[in-house]
């Protein structure tokens, strides 16, 4: 290695790489580094979320910008002492292309070209342990611009001039919000963060917190400041210990170093944020529900008007943004709203965040401008369908929002147009499925979910979704009749129109446009009685091709029920009656001899194999 | 205002709760008792409060916990056939402990780490990209380590 740089070696802990264990890597790290006496030429840290979870973990290497894919401790000594030591980078460990070529560097690598990382930036770059880091990464200055040369009321324009509009899936513009709140009466106001990312598989707000804290505290402090309030609260999800952990020590830092507290910066603000960890009701993402749970009681919505920013926390004016919405005001703050409305479209100015999930190649963090097509997040970042299988749906918005078919793909992802399509922005939940999926039992899923979810108070909301879910399981077991479907559709029509909140207004979504995009599949089920997925458990049946098997065993070592039987070496077979339906057999089956097969319940093997070939 | 203290007392029962739950395990009847006198809250208020979120518990979980992950990746990718395989070997459903009370089962809605799909996660540690294979392995491990910490005392 030539030059005298020093070598920054970042360990991506984010959730995904911690639970594969990054946690021995940075340990290892630290200890060949030390053992080859490269202290102080090469330093190691911890970052959050990298954002391609798919390769984790993950480790980028500055300021050359290389990156290691799939990282196991057995890697570390040759890459401290091949790279770090030799200056020769291990290649075998870079990220391999589709086409089998190695990328070095990750910002050639597609899912990270093909993205635009703004309030991303720091994830993955700093310290988020480290509030030094944030500050030479520019942090702060949002703030300090905000209390040193603005007035409350020229924040509140600067934001509302940006045109940013609520990350946490309604849209609304962020900069009207505080205008309210601002002008509303009363000495004491409040401002929250909503960071009880309920949505079942959405990521990005945890991930932030984890990655780069500071950059919230940073916007609500602007929040707080811009509404005049001296009190805040991030309510965060306790799923994410990871996510609190990382939170408790930035506000400590913050309080340290001056940015909490009293007479912030010398300005004479004062300011006390407080985190308070939600106790697993997906409806107190909703923000009434959220501020009775602050207030210690059941998170139940209640009626809006008034509004929170008229009659909020304790009955007093409150603000609540979201972690992606704080995170774009600090930003905003620093670099003015011009610069921010640069970026999206015209109705929806800045970024969007999604967590990329599901039969995706790609699975991980992903940030584009507003108004890219779902194609383009999806193929070109994500990389297509895993397995080379063929795309089927897209799922945004988490349970409340819904799935888009094929032909859906070249629309731009804004607030407007995915609402307009059934589906809607939400939180940043972006889930792929493909031929292997069934759009019932999808549609079944989010569902359950809701229904277990409702709190309770709008019947509409607590019965109709029940019943719904009981029709979506009639028609799932085979036992669907001619009119479900409509029945469905009356049912979704009364819990839109007769619930309070988000939860159960936008319940029936995922039903809604499944029926709308797949009714061939709710018809399938109902009038052939089949599963065209081969998912739903009443519909199929595993057998064993007597033909194909090779008496290994692993099926039956596998069954849970003993289902699976067979003498070693000759061909097995499985007992209808004990079988469970859990699919073991089908996975643990080897390749060379795919013998366990799914077959429609009401066809024998002979049929199947006649009907597929 | 006299109000004031009464609504900050109320405001530190959920995160009273979770200390509780923290150090306990779950939320034991006295501790009911202990709250209700030192917040201000009445009893029955405090158990819908607990029986309303899903963290809380109210009976002794398992010395070993196992959430398995519904969240929509994990759901697409097979959670609900790693809940069945659990369900099956001990013999519980989500929210139950084995008599022995060895292992708790929980289903939870999502841990965020979705890019892992399916992940169960077994006291506190996630584990990713999960099989039925995996997962069996897991469980036998447990059960080993278990056996064997037992035998050596």
């Amino acid at each position: 290695m030539e030059s005298d740089d020093v070598i920054e070696v970042l360990v991506c802990r984010g959730t995904g790489c911690e639970s594969s264990k990054s946690d021995v890597l940075q340990e290892r790290l630290v200890e060949e580094v030390q053992r080859h006496g490269l202290d102080g030429r090469v330093v190691v840290k911890r970052v959050g979320c990298h954002g391609l979870c798919q390769q984790g973990p993950v480790i980028a290497i500055e300021p050359e910008g290389l990156f290691y894919c799939q990282v196991k401790e057995s890697d570390i000594p040759e890459i401290v002492e091949s790279h770090f030591v030799k200056g020769q980078p291990v290649e075998r460990l870079f990220y391999e292309a589709p086409d089998g070529k190695r990328i070095p560097h990750y910002r050639d690598i597609p899912f990270y070209s093909e993205q635009q990382r703004v309030i991303l930036a720091k994830s993955g770059h700093i310290d988020p342990g480290e509030i030094d880091d944030y500050v030479a990464a520019g942090g702060y200055k949002g703030l300090e611009r905000a209390l040193k040369e603005m007035t409350p009321d020229e924040v509140v324009a600067e934001v509302e001039r940006s045109g940013l509009r609520g990350r946490g899936g309604a849209g609304f513009p962020t900069g009207l919000k505080w205008k309210f709140a601002r002008r509303s009466p009363g000495d004491v106001k409040y401002a929250i963060c909503n960071a009880d990312e309920g949505d079942p598989g959405a990521f990005m707000d945890g991930s932030i917190l984890i990655a780069d804290p500071h950059a919230v505290l940073e916007g609500l402090s602007i929040a707080a400041y811009a509404i005049g309030a001296h009190e805040a609260f991030i309510y965060v999800r306790h799923e994410y210990p990871a996510a609190v952990a990382s939170l408790k020590r930035a506000i400590a830092q913050s309080y340290e170093r001056g940015f909490l507290g009293k007479d912030i910066l010398g300005t004479g603000f004062d300011l006390d944020i407080k985190m308070m960890e939600g106790a697993g009701a997906f409806v107190c993402g909703e923000e009434t529900a959220l501020m009775a749970s602050i207030e210690g009681r059941r998170g139940m919505p209640r009626p809006r008007p008034p509004f929170p920013v008229e009659s909020g926390l304790w009955g007093k004016p409150t603000v609540i943004n979201n972690v992606k919405t704080l995170a774009a005001v600090s930003l905003i703050l620093r670099n003015g709203a011009d610069w921010f409305r640069s970026i999206g479209t015209e109705g929806s100015p800045g970024t969007a965040i999604f967590s990329l999930t599901g039969k995706v190649r790609n699975t991980g963090l992903v940030e584009v401008p507003m108004g890219a097509t779902l194609r383009h997040i999806i193929f070109d970042v994500g990389g297509g369908v895993k397995e080379g299988r063929k795309f089927k749906a897209v799922q945004t918005g988490g349970p409340a929002g819904g799935c888009l078919p094929a032909e859906k793909l070249d629309l731009p992802v804004d607030f407007d147009s995915l609402k307009a399509a059934g589906a809607i922005m939400g939180s940043g939940g972006m889930i792929v499925m493909d031929e292997s999926t069934c759009m019932v039992d999808v549609a079944r899923y989010f569902l359950s979910f809701t229904q277990a979810e409702s709190c309770g108070k709008c019947t509409p909301c607590r019965v109709g979704t029940l019943q719904m879910l009981r029709l979506l399981d009639k028609i799932r077991s085979g036992r669907g009749e001619e009119g479900d479907i409509e029945k469905l559709l009356a049912l979704c029509d009364t819990v839109v129109k007769g619930s309070l909140c988000g939860l159960g207004q936008n319940a029936p979504n995922p039903v809604l446009t499944t029926i709308q995009y797949f009714r061939d599949e709710y018809e399938a089920h109902i009038r052939d009685k089949v599963c065209p997925a081969m998912v739903c458990k009443d519909l199929i049946k595993f057998v064993i091709d007597p033909d194909k098997c090779i008496g290994c065993g692993a099926c039956a070592r596998i069954c849970p029920t003993g289902a699976a039987r067979g003498e070693k070496e000759s061909v097995h077979t499985i007992e209808q009656e004990l079988c469970i339906k859990c699919g073991a057999c089908y996975e643990v089956c080897p390749p060379r001899a795919r013998a366990v097969m799914k077959v429609p319940v009401g066809q024998t093997l002979e049929g199947a194999k006649g009907g597929a070939e | 205002m006299p109000d004031q203290t009464r609504a900050e007392l109320a405001s530190r029962l959920i995160p009273m709760l979770q200390e509780i739950q923290e150090e306990l395990g779950y939320i034991a009847p006295e501790a009911v008792e202990w709250l209700s006198e030192h917040l201000g809250v009445s009893k029955q208020e405090i158990f819908g409060v607990a029986t309303f979120y899903n963290f809380f518990r109210l009976n002794p979980p398992g010395r070993h916990e196992i959430h398995v992950c519904l969240g929509t990746a994990c759901h697409v990718g097979g959670g609900e056939k790693l809940l069945d395989t659990i369900r099956e070997k001990l013999g519980i459903e989500p929210g139950e402990t084995t008599p022995d009370g060895r292992f708790s089962l929980e289903r939870v809605a999502c841990v965020g780490a979705c890019a892992l799909a399916p992940t169960v996660v077994v006291d506190g540690e996630v584990h990713g990209r999960m099989t039925q294979r995996s997962l069996k392995r897991l469980l036998d491990r447990i059960e080993r380590e278990d056996r064997e910490a037992m035998g050596g005392k």
